[in-house]
């Protein structure tokens, strides 16, 4: 079709008003009044102890949460890709829950099995295991959560490459793990990436799960996000440079995972 | 398959069996009085209306973001082409507090919507702007331009071009987007929670429930928001979602 | 070819970068549970290479956390808090009391009704003679206050005020939050001062829940953020906690009504706990007289008489103040308004489409 300079330009116009509106402006507010008060007061407030310890945590629930569902995802891709059975069709459905729960949702079904009176409880509180209310159950939270991720950028690769190489490895000789090793994985590392990066920002950004299942505890069971929930909860807090500052923390670290998605996406596509 | 199995299970299924099990451990009659009624019936109302809201305004404005971003071309595209990422990146909580200082009562615009149902459908925008954008690019960059010129050279006017060949090409990606975006919308809780304000929030009821121990209400609602996000689901996977099994 | 290697290297000395810079600051000072913005004062996790450090979990109601990190250190200074470190929760009481009772962690528990600490002392997690001190078990007072937006807009003065047409009031939601149920016993009370029969202050509370009353959040923290959020013309708190926001820069003003009740927070040690020793030292040294000070420096009404004297001047006392024995007690009060099935204020709540408990 050809558009008119002046149709061109009234959609243009439409599309960056909406998106400036809705992406760029509340951005640049927060930003704003982080540094209000200058870099050294935004920087006293994310230096806190409470706030030191609430990266690390969050940080350490995404290391343990990222690999073990890289490892699924990749594992789970090549069974629904490569595999039989009819079973894979309900993985296949199964998969995808994650995404269509509410992680409030996510915080009382782990509460139901692994809570005090849940299904599992009095297994772990027998063996003085504390699941809810501990960094244990945060990280289940947060696994559930980030689960479909790789899962979902590996598998269109795979079905989009194909299985002729693993195939023609396997009659040369090559066994299972030598040809996951030498011919999947390489290509199938960009799909890896991608999925790694979006899993990584789910679980940096979760709070809706462990808000439930979190004694959101300073220094100890409070991750980023229920920091920036916390203080934004405290009176004051509307002028308080401290909400805004852990805020913006957050969103740093996610401008670097965005920064990272970019940088991976067209990667993935050339595939 | 079978470590597959398992890991999910532990992680995924038990646990959501449990939701099931405890919503539906006083019977039918018990998950209908709770759910059917008060604050739980006013938020599904208010949720799934605002999901649908946010999915059909979503589809149109998402389906122009795409457009503009495909076929035009200006300084700073690119930029902003990566910047439509950003909700998938941004944790909800800080969405939640942008819009708060944004559209709230200190707001540099003079706009003030927060607490209302205003704000719970454009915080939703926001966090479901990259679905449509995303599901809709890649369609578009495929388009085969020949049958546009085809018909703009038969002498269909613009606007016939975009009804009969165009739209009907990007259908199935929009709706696939809009579908994810209803989903997400109907469970949203981190960018809600500081701005919702008396606005019932079917998540938020659900954690007021949990707060107080009326687990058998949560985990009703729960099953109830679970099924209608899950229909959604289902009818997504029709529409043209790579099938991976066949 | 080589385009693609460069830009390889590009992205993984990135990534790498982001990695080392995230472990960087994470490990720099890794961890602690204060949050205020002092530079290091050594509140909060000290690392102290003598003793093995004694941890207290206090588990605490909404609003005190500005309290706590004064106190807290305060206690750490005096001989018995010496290495003893502390983590602090806070949240609506009736939330952190089933907390409790369904596993958290704690040593020390600070609520905001008796019947919060009742429900952990019937499953046994708090011995039943928690209350057998000199102060029955009350460590700090308050009285409910009404905020209203600086400059008092609406012309606020008292309660009758509250359900004017149009009066939008916040207060929380009493299932979750104990200052929601001191607020609506402030304001059952209030009409019965006046000489208004039982009957007529029940329907006066179900004319500003139900009428005047838009938002019932979980907390009193929570409902403090909503109203400086711009929600509302009137917010029911805690003397203490409005005093908190003045002081913090919300801009706000508190009226302490004519008629209104005494707030006694309890605060009990925990029977599981491992270290009931400095537990209940902490505890003791709350009711001192140098700890007193600093609740009332925080905005609380000290209990200890002799430094409630020298603060008279903060903390007038309301003329028409009441307490909840005036109103038969909790156990009567509970039964009669908050029980989560027959409770008169429970069936109001759920008329106003209100999340209500179920025990």
């Amino acid at each position: 079709m050809s558009i008119s300079r002046r149709t061109t330009w009234s959609l243009r116009t439409a599309a960056l008003v909406y998106l400036a509106m809705l992406l760029l402006l509340p951005l640049a507010v927060v930003f704003g009044r982080t540094f209000e008060h200058g870099i050294a007061s935004a920087w006293s407030w994310v230096t806190t102890p409470a706030a030191v310890s609430a990266l690390w945590l969050t940080v350490t629930v995404a290391l343990i949460a990222v690999p073990l569902n890289t490892i699924f995802g990749v594992g789970c891709a090549l069974v629904l890709v490569r595999g039989r059975g009819r079973l894979r069709a309900l993985l296949d459905a199964f998969i995808d829950l994650p995404f269509a729960v509410s992680p409030v949702i996510v915080g009382l079904a782990l509460i139901l099995v692994y809570g005090q009176a849940g299904w599992l409880g009095s297994w772990f509180a027998g063996h003085g295991i504390q699941i809810i209310y501990a960094p244990a159950g945060m990280v289940l939270a947060t696994i559930f959560v980030s689960l479909p991720f790789v899962v979902r950028e590996v598998a269109p690769v795979l079905v989009e490459v194909g299985d002729e190489q693993e195939r023609a490895a396997a009659t040369l000789g090559a066994s299972s793990w030598q040809t996951f090793r030498r011919v999947t994985l390489p290509q199938i590392r960009w799909g890896v990436a991608y999925g790694v990066v979006l899993t990584t920002a789910r679980a940096l950004g979760e709070i809706g799960a462990v808000l439930v299942v979190s004694s959101n505890v300073a220094g100890f069971t409070q991750t980023l996000p229920l920091l920036v929930y916390a203080r934004a909860d405290q009176p004051g807090a509307s002028a308080a440079t401290g909400t805004y500052a852990a805020a913006t923390e957050l969103a740093i670290l996610s401008l670097a995972v965005l920064l990272l998605m970019t940088l991976l996406s067209p990667r993935k596509a050339r595939r | 398959m079978g470590l597959a199995t398992l890991y999910l299970s532990l992680i995924v299924l038990i646990p959501l069996a449990a939701v099931a099990a405890k919503a539906f451990s006083g019977g039918l009659g018990l998950v209908w009085d709770s759910v059917a009624h008060g604050v739980a019936l006013a938020s599904l109302e208010v949720t799934v209306v605002a999901a649908l809201v946010v999915a059909a305004a979503g589809a149109a404005m998402g389906t122009l973001v795409a457009w503009v971003l495909v076929r035009d071309e200006f300084p700073g595209k690119r930029l902003l082409n990566a910047l439509i990422d950003l909700p998938f990146a941004l944790p909800t909580i800080v969405a939640g507090l942008t819009l708060l200082v944004l559209y709230g009562p200190g707001s540099p615009l003079g706009v003030n919507i927060v607490f209302t149902r205003a704000i719970v459908v454009v915080a939703l925008l926001f966090v479901t702007l990259p679905f449509v954008v995303r599901s809709v690019q890649p369609v578009l960059l495929e388009l085969d331009r020949e049958t546009e010129e085809a018909a703009a050279s038969l002498g269909a006017s613009n606007a016939t071009i975009l009804r009969r060949v165009v739209l009907p090409t990007l259908r199935p990606a929009i709706l696939s987007g809009a579908s994810l975006a209803f989903a997400r919308s109907v469970g949203e809780i981190g960018s809600l929670v500081l701005i919702a304000g008396k606005v019932p929030i079917a998540s938020i009821v659900i954690y007021a429930d949990v707060e107080n121990d009326a687990t058998q209400s949560a985990a009703a609602l729960s099953i109830v928001l679970l099924a209608i996000s899950l229909v959604i689901i289902f009818a997504l996977r029709r529409y043209g979602r790579t099938q991976l099994v066949h | 070819m080589i385009k693609k290697h460069e830009k390889a290297t590009r992205l993984g000395a990135a990534a790498t970068a982001l990695v080392a810079l995230i472990t960087a600051a994470a490990v720099a000072g890794c961890g602690g549970s204060s949050d205020t913005a002092t530079a290091g004062t050594g509140a909060g996790k000290s690392k102290a290479a003598s003793a093995p450090d004694v941890q207290l979990n206090l588990v605490a109601y909404s609003t005190p956390k500005a309290a706590y990190a004064a106190l807290i250190p305060a206690f750490q200074q005096t001989e018995a808090g010496q290495g003893v470190t502390f983590s602090e929760s806070f949240g609506a009481s009736g939330a952190q009391s089933r907390a409790v009772d369904a596993g958290q962690p704690a040593d020390v528990v600070a609520f905001s009704t008796e019947p919060d600490v009742a429900r952990l002392v019937k499953d046994g997690l708090v011995a039943s003679s928690w209350d057998g001190g000199q102060t029955k078990g009350i460590v700090a007072d308050s009285v409910v206050a009404i905020v209203v937006r600086k400059g008092n807009p609406k012309h606020i003065t008292g309660w009758d005020d509250l359900v004017r047409p149009g009066i939008k009031v916040i207060t929380p939601n009493p299932s979750t939050s104990g200052s929601a149920r001191w607020n609506i016993l402030a304001a059952y009370g209030a009409e019965l001062k006046e000489g208004r029969s039982p009957a007529q202050a029940l329907a006066f509370v179900k004319t500003l829940l139900t009428k005047n009353t838009v938002d019932q959040p979980s907390s009193a923290s929570s409902a403090l953020q909503a109203f400086t959020s711009g929600e509302g013309d009137v917010l029911l708190d805690y003397e203490s906690d409005a005093i908190a926001a003045e002081r913090a820069g919300d801009r706000i003003q508190y009226i302490v009504p004519k008629q209104t009740i005494l707030i006694q927070t309890p605060i009990a040690v925990t029977a599981k706990s491992s270290h009931v020793k400095q537990a209940t030292a902490f505890v003791s040294w709350l009711l001192s007289p140098q700890a007193q000070t600093i609740w009332a420096r925080q905005g609380y009404r000290p209990v200890l008489s002799s430094v409630l004297a020298k603060f008279s001047a903060q903390f007038p006392t309301p003329a028409d103040l009441f307490t909840i024995d005036s109103l038969g007690g909790w156990k009567k009060v509970k039964a009669q308004f908050f029980d989560p099935a027959t409770g008169q204020i429970t069936k109001i709540e759920q008329a106003a489409g209100v999340p209500t408990a179920s025990s």
